[in-house]
């Protein structure tokens, strides 16, 4: 400690300042968790496995993890398109459509939630197009989708936004009188460069769409087996009083969380060298 | 400006710390004029129609003002969070494993069925079926409901009540017609199982997503909820179908002993619960199709009431205990049909 | 050039199109919904007692969060930006946790720790202190669900400003409070304002910790997200539906915020670009 440079505790409030967060984040963030962790490893190895593999489990994984998938397709797409337009063109209403971007994050899950059911349910102004030509959007696995992609689009507009912000367009311009086609220099050019943050976003958009619950419920259907995701089995362990089941699962899902913000933050640290090398 | 700023700041904080050292206390303020009743999912409009009447009933009797707050949710999901500690004085849940799940936890006391007539229930239901218009399925018994064509909307037996008790009463069926053999009641059992469409916590989820979002055929729900969806929604979408026999189904009230001798409030939860009794509870229960004890009220609704052939707990399953160990126990019969789960 | 105006005419009207559609007609279902059933009945379930007091309930429980939540996330984010010490990154990545927690599980831990049958619930339960089912709570999963939010905003903001300033206006004679107020608090007053408008709207809309750690009782313990649920269920969609608009008010209110915080600070999005 004594070796740090002296300059840096010129500034006073440092003990006050890290003894109110450790304290802070002890309390409401590490002591909870550390409880879930005692509470898993309370019930047993035998026990645990037993829960996490379970056939029901097994299933809610596959629903959980594919519907994020899909809706992670569609942002690929959608987000990318949104960060390409808000950023590169002008066009009236632009603020408009940026603002928009946020919804998603302002707008309660539930209340996304009920009204994403209304919307795509088979009496509803778009599940009734669907129902004409049979697809089944609400209560299957395509409404999950939907309220996954809803609650994580925003994560990737506003990672890929900035480093678009940020790139030169002169490599563009050259390659533009090189004679190159618009396709051939996002392609060639500018998708090489925003590729870090893409994916950066992409992960933050999954992760979120593992952990929804709120806008997921009320569109999902909820059966065993086909649209059941993991975060509502765990809560219907709850309910059903089944603590070791809940816990178990809930680690389970904790772990993945930290895997995946540990991929984001990989990314991330490569996209800033990106950018220095840039 | 930036004073302006840092000012609100200082505030906002004083604010917060104030109100956050008062909201412990705040959360606890309960002076003992307040009852909190605890309830299956599918009495939400029961009860507050009781509670209505019990204030003036209990204002009239004891010249005491008296609110009462009111918590709905799946039987044994409420059953666990009085366990965890919610703090209600009354437990009116449907069905007797919820509130010896209670005795069991030391929050009620050993032989509170015997504290209230009827074994503690002043209201009865029986599991029914709700179709949509015209019956397009042509529903009409328990056999019905195992076809291939026929997709069924009840809640989970492992939360609520309500889909413990159509289940009893699907397997009760099904040991009736195939002289109690057990390994084809429990075929039977699997069958009814893999049509359903989907599964709610609570009754009033499967009710919502029956009759809002146009899932599945029938809804399977006691003849209370039947009839009261009816009424919400008009003849001209669902019709109601009493199978010609069903299980009787009660709904145990006691008093959670632990929290009200804590608060002082067993007086006050006592006489709430005697209420349900009065002519007048009888009267709002059988208004929300409830079955009711009392004969003159009973009378009065008999028109709403078909005839039906009731089997009881007792009588086909040798009593809630022998179900509790055999159909509901972790790995019991429930858990071998129910393969959804 | 022409065909590259078409292109261009092309991706903004795809754009705008599948915005409206996939999140602006979302947003137009809720009050349509809600005025299903005709003014009176919207104006009705507002004005009910049990409505009022859940919108009251998630004022005052956000009026409680969101400043604990400031004070910690300028006390982390002092510790964090204006010195080195041992273990930072692992703070910063401490500080992260609660985004990536799925809010069922954030409700669990607590039920599991504070509950009766909890590691501390017993404990607590002897001397007389019930958390769970209660306000407090309410109060104390949304603390957690929300705390990264401030402290989010402001640390890559003050770590690109770095100490310059501050360490001379200490060495000028000033106080650790007189520079936090005059220099440090100039700097990042809208950073810190976007990090309350996030913990805010998250704050009043969380439902799914909240649902499981609240008693959910009409009138005592029921927030608005929790409102909605039960409304949702009382065969009553469209009460469900006005309790929803409030709430889609308050998020549209925060996004013209958040655009008029954007205008005035440009560097915001910079900032967010950590999300």
């Amino acid at each position: 400690m004594t070796a740090r440079p002296k300059s840096r505790r010129v500034l006073p409030g440092f003990t006050l300042a890290l003894g109110t967060t450790l304290l802070y984040l002890g309390i409401i963030v590490l002591l909870p968790l550390c409880g879930l962790a005692f509470n898993t490893a309370n019930n047993g190895w035998a026990r645990f496995w037993q829960v996490v593999a379970s056939d029901r489990a097994m299933a809610t994984y596959r629903i959980t993890l594919g519907a994020a998938a899909l809706a992670t397709l569609f942002n690929a797409f959608y987000g990318l398109l949104m960060a390409w337009v808000l950023v590169r063109y002008e066009f009236p209403g632009k603020r408009l459509l940026d603002g928009l971007m946020d919804l998603p994050f302002a707008l309660p899950t539930a209340v996304a939630g009920i009204a994403l059911s209304a919307l795509y349910a088979r009496n509803g102004w778009f599940g009734m197009g669907f129902d004409k030509v049979g697809i089944k959007v609400a209560y299957a696995m395509p409404g999950i989708a939907i309220a996954m992609a809803f609650t994580s689009v925003p994560f990737v507009v506003r990672t890929v936004q900035p480093v678009l912000e940020d790139l030169e367009t002169e490599l563009e311009q050259a390659a533009e009188t090189l004679g190159a086609r618009p396709w051939q220099i996002f392609r060639r050019v500018v998708f090489p460069a925003i590729l870090p943050a893409y994916i950066a976003g992409l992960t933050l958009g999954f992760a979120r769409c593992i952990g929804e619950f709120g806008a997921i419920i009320y569109i999902a259907g909820n059966l065993p087996m086909v649209t059941e995701i993991t975060s509502l089995l765990i809560f219907i362990r709850l309910e059903e009083y089944d603590y070791p089941a809940a816990a178990a699962l809930a680690f389970v899902v904790l772990v993945a969380a930290f895997l995946l913000m540990l991929v984001t933050n990989l990314i991330q640290a490569w996209q800033r060298r990106y950018a220095k090398i840039v | 400006m930036n004073n302006l700023f840092t000012k609100t700041l200082v505030v906002a904080a004083l604010a917060a710390a104030t109100t956050f050292a008062a909201a412990p206390a705040f959360a606890q303020a309960k002076s003992p004029s307040e009852l909190t009743n605890v309830s299956y999912d599918i009495a939400r409009e029961l009860y507050s129609g009781i509670n209505k009447a019990f204030v003036g009933y209990w204002k009239d009797k004891t010249g005491q003002t008296v609110t009462v707050a009111q918590s709905h949710a799946g039987s044994s999901a409420q059953a666990r969070k009085v366990l965890e500690g919610f703090q209600a004085d009354t437990a009116t849940l449907n069905q007797v494993t919820d509130i010896e799940m209670l005795v069991k936890g030391g929050l009620v006391q050993a032989g509170w069925q015997s504290k209230y007539p009827n074994n503690a229930s002043p209201f009865y239901s029986l599991p029914a079926f709700l179709v949509r218009a015209g019956n397009p399925k042509n529903i009409k018994d328990w056999d019905d409901l195992i076809r291939a064509d026929v997709k069924t909307v009840l809640p989970n037996p492992k939360t609520a009540g309500n889909a413990r008790y159509t289940y009893l009463a699907a397997y009760a069926y099904a040991l009736s017609k195939n002289n109690n053999d057990q390994a084809k009641a429990q075929d039977f059992a699997r069958k009814f199982f893999a049509n359903v469409a989907v599964f709610d916590t609570g009754a009033r989820g499967s009710t919502t997503s029956f009759a809002e979002r146009d899932i599945g055929d029938v809804l399977l729900t006691f003849e209370a909820e039947v009839f009261s969806v009816r009424r919400e929604y008009g003849d001209t979408k669902f019709q109601v179908v009493i199978p010609p026999q069903s299980l009787l189904a009660e709904f145990p009230v006691a008093i959670i002993d632990k929290v009200a001798d804590a608060k002082g409030s067993r007086e006050l939860a006592d006489g709430y619960l005697k209420f349900l009794w009065t002519p007048q509870g009888q009267e709002i229960g059988a208004q929300n199709f409830h079955r009711v004890r009392d004969p003159q009220v009973a009378e009065k609704y008999k028109a709403q009431y078909p005839a039906v052939k009731l089997v009881t707990v007792e009588d086909v399953f040798g009593g809630w205990d022998r179900v509790a160990k055999e159909h509901f126990a972790d790995g019991g019969i429930l858990d071998q049909v129910f393969v959804k789960r | 050039m022409n065909k590259k105006s078409t292109g261009r005419c092309l991706l903004i009207g795809l754009s705008v199109v599948m915005t409206l559609v996939f999140l602006v007609v979302p947003l137009a279902v809720i009050f349509t919904s809600a005025f299903g059933k005709g003014v009176g009945h919207y104006i009705a379930t507002l004005q009910e007692p049990d409505t009022q007091h859940a919108i009251w309930l998630t004022m005052l429980t956000a009026v409680i969060v969101v400043p604990i939540n400031l004070l910690f996330g300028i006390a982390a984010a002092w510790a964090i930006t204006k010195f080195s010490f041992p273990g930072k990154r692992l703070l910063i990545a401490l500080i992260e946790v609660p985004f990536s927690v799925s809010p069922i599980i954030a409700g669990v831990v607590y039920i599991m720790l504070y509950g009766a049958r909890g590691l501390l619930g017993p404990a607590l339960a002897s001397v007389g202190i019930q958390l769970m089912f209660t306000v407090t709570a309410i109060v104390l999963v949304m603390l957690f669900v929300t705390s990264p939010f401030v402290a989010r905003e402001l640390i890559p903001l003050m770590q690109a400003q770095g100490t310059d300033e501050e360490e001379t206006a200490v060495s000028l004679g000033a106080s650790g409070w007189q520079t936090f107020r005059r220099v440090t608090l100039p700097n990042i007053k809208w950073a810190l304002l976007y990090g309350v408008l996030l913990c805010n709207a998250r704050a009043m809309g969380e439902f799914g910790a909240v649902s499981v750690v609240s008693g959910a009782v009409r009138g005592q313990t029921n927030t608005l997200p929790l409102h909605i649920d039960l409304l949702y269920h009382d065969y009553n969609t469209a009460g469900a539906f006005a309790a929803a608009t409030i709430l889609t008010l308050l998020a549209l209110i925060t996004l013209v915020a958040k655009a008029f915080v954007e205008w005035r600070f440009p560097g915001g999005r910079k900032a967010q670009s950590a999300h």
